[in-house]
């Protein structure tokens, strides 16, 4: 296949083509148990830890389902739009692979238990484009294997394999979108934001971590071309391993590209399975299989239907949380923001807690200034995520607060942030022992005032004179001496009254 | 010592709950029988002589101490299928690709025997995976028929059954996915139950096909079946198919029918089971068991099961998609046997698979894999699971008419060993009148009805689901006749096992 | 009903199929074994394919015996093995994973 890689450019392939795509994406539960029994499911544990005669597939042992699981997915079910199938049963889906422990995958085959939905994704330009979704099905995890003896513990080459199952039986979401034609050149954009507001919406169920780095999502892509205008659809290809929203978008940017290629070449699509490798950004066939796949599903004996009642099912709807794209509308109207500072605010990871900062007493534009601003320069310099710095949303709206009463000028609120930053406690603690506060003793003031006049009389003679701007020198002079804790308005004011005095 | 086996279980644990012998007496008593006859007899794959003596010391302590029993059975000795996990002993399913396979877990039936003080004297052969009616099929060697040696004593649970009916064991326990404990039971003289599917957990029971399968107790007599199934009955949270209600009062419905009245009782008599294919033997002993129904008061009705001649093909669909599936895990990566050669996983597991499992499991996995196939799932599959559902309706209808039904256990008696090894379909035959319950989750029981030329026969009694306790009745009923007329039980004139 | 395996013409079940069927059940069977296993398979089918006779399109297929719904487990953990439990039984092992001979497919 290596000959193929004639790539069109991009342009000329929309300009020819139309892309059909379809995304299929794999959602690990953060349940506290796996999908069919009582093993922790967390992450990092030593190899094989988490394992029952269940999730290893010991002779006798039989599946349980989780409850929690399946609320999971009919909670997402529900927040995609979809009807909750009022009766299913799981099957088998029958295939050997080591990594499998009973060498069938229980999962919804026919009969899943959310179906016919959709989501609406709002693109860069604002452009609504409404994504329908298929199935949303409950499956399990498979184990993980370490390849030993090859190059980059890849398969290839490999001496022997190692396997944990401690991933084996964890719960999984298969989200399965219907076909998505005519977004043409922005398909790349299409499936990014996609997977992207996916992700952001189960997030907000609370579902599941949602880490693509992590493997806790997992995107596969399918795309075929259809010549343009013609109607026909083409053959598909599936791209795994596509583990991050950049290469979602640059998966399908290459095997548009690819693809336009080979049927230019006058070759012919190969239905497959292809890998998408982050370094190069292009996608390879996997290994040709020599039977055909035939999973022989057959309904799961072991296990009973799921009949979800209409009372449950609205139950679990009533626990849907505002989703978040109804949030942000609600928030931009209440900030009175535009769509380009909320983007600022999403892309910078600060809406959340702008908002919690907010709810804990502060104008909004305050609390936004500080985040976006200050803060986020503190995490850059700290090498931290703004989430991950060391101050709470209660303490920044603390801080704003202490300058709307006078108690804190910015310079010394910013001194304050520091402080808390550094682990010296609550922004009033900073406050107290590095002594922040400002002087506000009128006494001290017109002292100190007095002092700097008495010794640059030329300035002090100037201002009298009417040259007010001189008066900086003063409140240089002044601050100087209260060791930047005066509030230099207050100074400017005393500085003229003292002069005409 | 010898005579304590020779006891029934009842019998047994009210003398050793009453101080008169020991568990330890008892239990020594049958490792010695198993000692004298198993060389000949090759009931079990595995003796645990060590673990069953301490066991039953336990009982033995806790009884001198002045506590009751853990159980009405605490003390009694037992033989277990090697189909259930144990933590102490080997489990192989007599299979060689579980050869000395210790599993790190106990089936839920050893853990409810185990709290319930009742001694496991070892594991019993059977069919491999239980597959077969002969245990022929098992890789470790047939088992006998007590009643003559050179007969099967049916399977897969023949270790079980024959373990019994030599006196062995006064217990013992067995799977039933399509007559595994009944039809050993009517080849031994013994009774064999079959419970309610969903009745007693499958939790640990490595499993055949898993719609299908069923634990159940097996004894000498309708009564001490009653005791161990409520032993080993009821709802088990690890197993989802497992029915959440109360065992049905099976041991007070034994003892209700021992009376020996059945009036007022309606017993279907199942046209399409016990004519033509039943050799002549099994059909007199039958015809006389009726008569005995009748005589015991039981106003007999016939009823059709039109369905019922399609089961066994429904259930040579069923059974081997679900054995295809279930064995799918013995791939020589996590447990089991591992053969040396292959280059990779791949080969590695495909050859072990090749070692590991014998002709007939071979043959149902293909056969399942078959079944399963796209473009063949509809035709085979599809059709059977519909004719599953036809069973069931027959059932209904007949229980609509009659509190229980009745047929011949088996169409023959037992058969000579390598009778039918080499005709998979003629061994299949014998499941015949057993597979519809199976299909249809009823419950079903096999109680010693007669001979056939030397041989038992067994009487099939079959109840609703749920409906253990009139079927307990009405075994115990016929028993209690049988013995009477008889002058005494069939049990008794099991010839002497010699070497 | 009674089998004559030795014959079987105008068959369902052709020696390739059994090849076919063998590869996808991981089964590494003989040459002998294919000629056997055929000759069985294609008797045992043709009796068994009689499930086509009766059951209608009317009729809904059962896949469970106790018609049981709904059974569900909280989501707490439980106790299971040990790492030294888990690979008790394992015919190799290799820093507390179970080892096996290189892995040719691709993942699924």
């Amino acid at each position: 296949m290596t000959a193929s890689l004639d790539l069109v450019d991009f342009d000329d392939v929309v300009a020819r083509f139309d892309p059909v795509l379809g995304i299929e994406v794999h959602v690990e539960l953060s349940t506290r148990t796996k999908m069919f029994c009582g093993c922790p499911t967390g992450f990092g544990a030593e190899p094989n830890t988490q394992v029952c005669p269940v999730c290893l597939g010991l002779p006798g042992a039989l599946p349980v389902v989780n409850r929690a699981a399946v609320e999971a997915a009919m909670r997402i079910g529900l927040a995609l739009n979809c009807s909750i199938a009022p009766w299913g049963r799981f099957a088998r889906k029958n295939y050997f692979y080591p990594d499998m422990p009973k060498n069938f995958q229980t999962s919804q085959y026919d009969e899943p238990i959310a179906v016919d939905g959709f989501l609406d994704l709002t693109l860069d330009d604002g452009e609504v484009v409404r994504i329908g979704i298929e199935r949303a099905h409950m499956e399990e995890d498979t184990g993980k294997s370490l390849h030993v003896g090859g190059a980059d513990g890849r398969i290839h080459g490999a001496d022997h394999s190692l396997l944990d199952y401690n991933r084996a039986g964890v719960p999984l979401i298969e989200i399965v979108t219907k076909m998505i034609p005519d977004t043409g050149a922005r398909a790349p954009e299409v499936a990014r934001a996609y997977v992207t507001a996916l992700r952001d919406l189960i997030k907000s169920l609370d579902v599941s971590d949602v880490r693509m780095d992590q493997g806790s999502m997992r995107a596969d892509v399918n795309l075929s071309l259809s010549p343009s205008g013609s109607g026909v659809l083409g053959t598909r290809t599936e791209t795994k391993n596509v583990n991050s929203l950049r290469s979602v978008e640059r998966a399908v940017r290459h095997e548009m590209s690819r693809q336009a290629g080979v049927l230019d070449a006058g070759g012919e699509i190969v239905q497959e399975t292809r890998h998408f490798d982050e370094s190069t950004g292009h996608t390879r066939a996997g290994r040709r299989k020599e039977t055909s796949e035939d999973y022989r599903y057959f309904p799961e004996p072991d296990l009973v239907p799921i009949a979800p009642s209409a009372e449950w099912v609205e139950e679990l709807r009533g626990t849907l949380p505002e989703l978040p794209w109804e949030r942000r509308r609600r928030i931009q109207d209440d900030w009175g923001i535009s769509d380009e500072e909320i983007r600022d605010l999403v892309n910078a990871g600060a809406l959340e807690l702008v908002e919690a900062t907010v709810a804990a007493g502060a104008p909004s534009g305050e609390a936004r200034s500080w985040w976006v601003s200050y803060l986020a320069q503190q995490a850059n310099t700290r090498s931290v995520e703004l989430a991950d710095l060391a101050i709470t949303p209660a303490q920044v709206a603390r801080v704003i607060a202490l300058i709307a009463e006078g108690e804190l000028t910015n310079k010394l609120a910013r001194q304050v942030v520091d402080g808390v930053l550094d682990g010296e406690g609550e922004p009033d603690e900073v406050v107290a022992s590095r002594g922040l506060k400002v002087v506000s003793d009128e006494g001290a003031l017109v002292a100190a005032v007095d002092a700097a006049l008495a010794e640059q009389p030329d300035v002090a003679e100037k201002i009298r004179g009417g040259k007010v701007q001189a008066a900086g020198a003063i409140v240089g002079a002044v601050m100087k001496a209260t060791k930047g804790q005066a509030d230099a308005k207050r100074v400017r004011e005393l500085i003229i009254e003292r002069v005409g005095a | 010592m010898s005579d304590l086996t020779r006891l029934t279980a009842a019998e047994l644990a009210s003398k050793i709950h009453s101080r008169e012998v020991s568990a330890v007496e008892a239990a020594q008593a049958h490792l010695d029988r198993i000692d004298a006859v198993d060389g000949t007899v090759h009931a079990f794959l595995h003796v645990g002589a060590e673990s069953a003596l301490a066991s039953a010391a336990l009982v033995d302590e806790r009884i001198a101490a002045g506590e009751a029993p853990e159980s009405p059975l605490a003390g009694v000795p037992l033989a277990l299928k090697d189909v259930f996990t144990t933590t102490d002993m080997p489990t192989t399913c007599g299979s060689k690709i579980l050869e000395g396979w210790q599993p790190p877990y106990d089936a839920t039936v050893t853990e409810r025997l185990r709290a319930a003080g009742i001694t496991i004297l070892g594991k019993t052969n059977m069919d491999e995976f239980a597959m077969g009616s002969s245990t022929e099929h098992s890789a470790y060697g047939v088992t006998r028929n007590p009643w003559d040696t050179t007969r099967v004593p049916g399977g897969s649970g023949g270790g079980s059954a024959a373990s019994l009916a030599a006196f062995e064991a006064p217990l013992a326990i067995g799977t039933d996915t399509g007559g595994s404990i009944r039809q050993p039971a009517a080849f031994t003289g013994t009774v064999g139950v079959k419970p309610t599917y969903g009745g007693v957990s499958r939790y640990g029971l490595v499993a055949c096909a898993s719609s299908l399968d069923q634990a159940g107790p097996c004894a000498r007599t309708v009564l001490d079946a009653a005791l161990l199934h409520e032993v080993i009955g009821g709802h088990d949270p690890r197993d989802s198919t497992s029915i959440d209600r109360p065992v049905p009062d099976v041991v007070a419905a034994a003892k209700e029918g021992a009376d020996g009245d059945l009036s007022g009782l309606k017993v279907g008599v199942v046209r399409e089971l016990g004519g033509e294919g039943y050799q002549p033997g099994v059909r007199a002993s039958y015809d006389a068991a009726l008569r005995r129904l009748e005589k015991l008061g039981a106003e007999l009705v016939e009823v059709s099961c039109p369905h019922f001649e399609y089961g066994m093909a429904a259930y040579y669909l069923i059974l081997p998609s679900e054995v295809s599936s279930n064995l799918a895990r013995f791939d020589a990566m996590r447990y089991g046997l591992r053969a040396a050669e292959g280059k990779s996983a791949e080969e590695v597991m495909a050859n072990t698979r090749e070692q590991g499992f014998g002709p007939e499991v071979k043959r149902r996995i293909m056969l399942g894999t078959y079944a399963l196939s796209s473009g063949y799932y509809d035709a085979y599959y599809g059709q059977a699971q519909k004719v599953r559902t036809l069973i069931s309706r027959d059932f209904a209808s007949a229980f609509a008419q009659a509190d229980v039904l009745v047929s011949p256990t088996t169409p023959t008696s037992a058969f000579p060993i390598g009778d039918k090894i080499d005709d998979p379909l003629a061994m299949y035959l014998n499941d015949l009148a057993t597979i519809p319950t199976n299909l249809a989750g009823v419950a079903g029981m096999s109680v010693p009805s007669g001979l056939s030329d030397g041989l038992p026969t067994g009487l099939q009694v079959m109840a609703p689901a749920l409906g253990e306790a009139v079927m307990y009745r009405v075994g115990a009923a016929f028993e209690a006749a049988r013995d009477a007329d008889e002058g005494g039980p069939l049990i008794a004139r099991v010839p002497e096992v010699t070497a | 009903m009674t089998a004559d395996s030795a014959a079987s013409p105008g068959g369902v079940i052709t020696r390739d199929e059994v090849a076919h069927l063998a590869r996808l059940a991981r089964l590494a069977v003989t040459d002998e074994e294919l000629d056997v296993f055929a000759g069985q398979l294609d008797v045992i089918i043709g009796s068994v394919a009689r499930v086509g006779e009766v059951a209608a399109d009317d009729i809904p297929p059962t896949s469970h015996a106790v018609p049981l719904e709904n059974v569900f487990r909280p989501d707490e953990p439980r106790p299971g093995l040990d790492q030294e439990q888990a690979l008790a039984g394992a015919p190799a092992a290799e820093q507390g994973r179970f080892r096996v001979p290189r892995i040719l497919g691709e993942e699924q």
